[in-house]
């Protein structure tokens, strides 16, 4: 029978399948960890005198809580201090290779696992975070995974799962499109059409000639905000952009064997006939930049128009109705304001869904020669020391830093503020994360969610424009 | 784990949609390196001002809901981060069983791992709960399958081996470690393994 992508990874690593029930023993080929999901879980070992069956193909590092600021430095916070203790110790006991914050690889884990090659097409890839989805990219089954899961990965290097659904979205277009346009306004048009809970229980492939047109960077931006749209993961099928992305790789394999692998990869796309559970298409010209207004990702529009009214938003659902009434008092925002009257005091470009390099490229192109807004605060944060090394090498700090932003040492940072970068109440933000939720970025704190490029134009212009006019 | 007992429980009615983990337990609340103690922290930002004073209408601050073990929802409770966290919180505050209509994949699966139980019913259902049956006792029976209040009888819907786990308190990975000729198997068929770095 014709099979998806999905359908093939998944029998490739079926260990065992519990008759009278949904679920199947999977195996794991890749296991991320970091301090922040971990400590319950190696505890849990701990307790029950378990070991860890495969630290060979487990690999830890700090990312969640670490702060950004120079690294020669003590961690202020304790309580950070302590988990990032924990790692240590645990990777340690364990026999855990660990990126700490010192190693030269070093990044948020959703950024490091391409850039060293660890991540690969056909593979099963799970870590104590959502954003997993972001492995999608290069073809590897990948999502996140609960802290009991975790323990559970540890100790079995299998985890049960129950088989999601197909998901077909299919991206056309964009060939010739506006540079002003990124992966980060499609997947962010994407959750607005479909909804936050639109892929709930699904694995959604993403197909058609625009995603095949990209880098395996904005390919990875558009699988990562996969788990925002509900899905646990997003998949792309690997093509020569994947494998020569991978070649030389730190942990690719190397020479003839990494051609012999190639080979199989080639095999690993959806056969012509095969069943989608759900299909959606989209065509990518003529889309405009993204920017959301509330509270969940699916709260997004077109920035040349303006707040919606909860009624125009909700479309006759009351719950949708009635989170809208909230997120537009929480946002201080009003029906009918035009999104370019928006003001922001804070830009951050960062996190696992931008901050790789030509993110950062990007967000430099609207930067050059200019100054940050006098009324904003911006910085940012590279994905991984890799990604801050590169781009020092193409001198973007100095851009950067000429402006008027920060440059800071890799991390989630402001993402999610566990760290010492929040936002404090009332603050209104331009931010290349994945999340808007409320809080999310510091208790009060308000977040728009836009690309690299519109994240870097607010920071000049200190409210938001709309970038077609800019490049 | 431990396992699930049938209970009767008024519920809490959280009548919002769409709520993600980071309002179920904010971030400043994952530092700490046990499971236990987050339920005070639970909503934080929703049951608390500023001050760290409670918020008089929030549901869980009324004296009316204390004490209740089950709470009621609407559709795609626990979106977002994967953190056990949220599950830990629920719990730790003293809720056994979540009743809505439809969940976050990575969230649900965290809850019956930690013996809390989650019961997913129709829309309709749903806001019938909300609208007449607040104050109303609910008799969840698991082996049954079966939520029973005043006498009416609604019937739900669970995998057969999450179910046997939860009424039984098995520990999947002693499970799991049972199939371990299974894994062995599999991993000599196919090899897995990552070259470390002194061999590049
Ligand atoms: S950058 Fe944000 S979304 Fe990505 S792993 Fe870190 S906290 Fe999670």
């Amino acid at each position: 029978m014709a099979q998806t992508l999905y359908d093939k990874i998944w029998d490739n690593h079926v260990v065992y399948s519990d008759e009278g029930s949904d679920l199947s023993l999977l195996y794991i080929d890749r296991h991320y960890v970091h301090e922040v999901t971990s400590p319950q879980a190696f505890d849990g070992l701990r307790i029950n005198e378990r070991n860890v069956r495969r630290p060979d193909l487990t690999f830890a590092t700090v990312d969640h809580n670490v702060p950004t600021t120079n690294r020669s430095l003590p961690i202020v916070d304790q309580i950070s201090s302590l988990q990032i203790k924990a790692l240590e110790n645990n990777c340690k006991e364990f026999g855990i290779r660990l990126f700490d914050i010192h190693d030269k690889y070093q990044g948020i884990v959703h950024v490091i696992g391409p850039e060293l090659g660890l991540t690969l097409p056909g593979s099963t890839i799970v870590c104590g975070d959502s954003h997993t989805s972001t492995h999608g990219a290069f073809g590897s089954l990948a999502f996140g995974i609960g802290t009991s899961e975790v323990e559970h990965v540890l100790a079995t290097q299998c985890l049960w799962m129950k088989k999601s659904k197909n998901f077909e979205i299919v991206l056309n277009g964009g060939l010739k499109q506006n540079q002003a346009i990124s992966s980060k306004d499609v997947i962010l048009n994407i959750i607005r059409k479909i909804g936050t809970s639109g892929g709930s229980g699904s694995v959604i492939e993403y197909k058609g000639n625009y995603i095949s047109s990209l880098t395996m960077e904005k390919r990875m931006t558009i699988c990562n905000m996969s788990i925002e749209a509900g899905a646990r993961a997003g998949l792309v099928a690997p093509d020569d952009i994947t494998f020569e992305y991978l070649r030389g790789r730190v942990y690719s394999p190397k020479n003839e064997l990494f051609d012999q692998q190639m080979d199989d990869w080639k095999n690993l796309r959806s056969d012509n006939g095969a069943q989608y559970d759900k299909t959606f298409s989209i065509d990518i010209d003529n889309l405009a930049p993204q920017v959301t207004w509330g509270t969940n990702p699916a709260m997004t529009i077109d920035v040349d128009s303006a707040i919606p009214s909860p009624d125009e938003y909700s479309k006759g659902n009351d719950d949708e109705k009635k989170s809208a009434i909230k997120a537009l008092e929480y946002m201080n925002l009003k029906p009918g304001l035009p999104i370019t009257d928006i003001s922001v005091d804070r830009v951050f470009i960062g996190s696992c869904t931008n901050a790789r390099l030509e993110d950062l490229i990007e967000a430099s192109n609207a930067v050059k020669g200019k100054k940050v807004s006098s009324n904003v605060k911006a910085m940012v944060v590279p994905g991984s020391q890799q990604v801050k090394i590169a781009a020092e090498k193409l001198g973007l700090d100095k851009i950067f830093i000429n402006a008027g932003f920060e440059w800071r040492e890799p991390g989630c940072s402001m993402c999610l503020g566990m760290n010492p970068d929040i936002l404090q109440a009332g603050e209104r933000c331009a931010s290349t994360s994945n999340r808007n939720f409320e809080g999310r970025q510091g208790t009060g704190g308000r977040t728009h969610l836009v690309s690299p490029l519109m994240a870097a134009a607010a920071a000049i212009a200190g409210k938001f424009v709309d970038v077609r006019e800019w490049v | 784990m431990e396992p699930f007992k049938n209970l009767t429980s008024k519920v809490v009615p959280l009548d919002i949609a769409n709520i993600d983990t980071d309002q179920i337990i904010p971030k400043q609340f994952l530092k700490l390196l046990g499971k236990t103690g987050y339920g005070e922290y639970l909503f934080f930002n929703w049951r608390y001002d500023k001050q760290g004073i409670p918020l008089k209408d929030f549901v869980l601050n009324s004296p009316v809901f204390s004490g209740r073990q089950i709470l009621l929802t609407r559709e795609n409770f626990g979106i977002g981060s994967s953190r056990e966290h949220a599950v830990w919180a629920l719990k730790d505050y003293g809720f056994k069983v979540i009743l809505g209509v439809s969940f976050a994949d990575i969230f649900y699966s965290n809850c019956s791992k930690n013996g809390v139980l989650v019961i997913k019913m129709d829309k309709n259902t749903i806001e019938d709960f909300f609208s007449s049956k607040i104050n109303e006792n609910f008799e969840i029976d698991l082996i049954q399958q079966q939520i029973k209040i005043n006498s009416k009888v609604f019937d739900f819907d669970i995998d057969p081996t999450l179910k046997n786990y939860l009424v039984n308190g098995l520990d999947e990975i002693s499970k799991t470690l049972e199939l371990g000729n299974h894994i062995k198997k599999y991993e000599d068929k196919n090899k897995v393994s990552v070259k470390s770095e002194s061999m590049i």
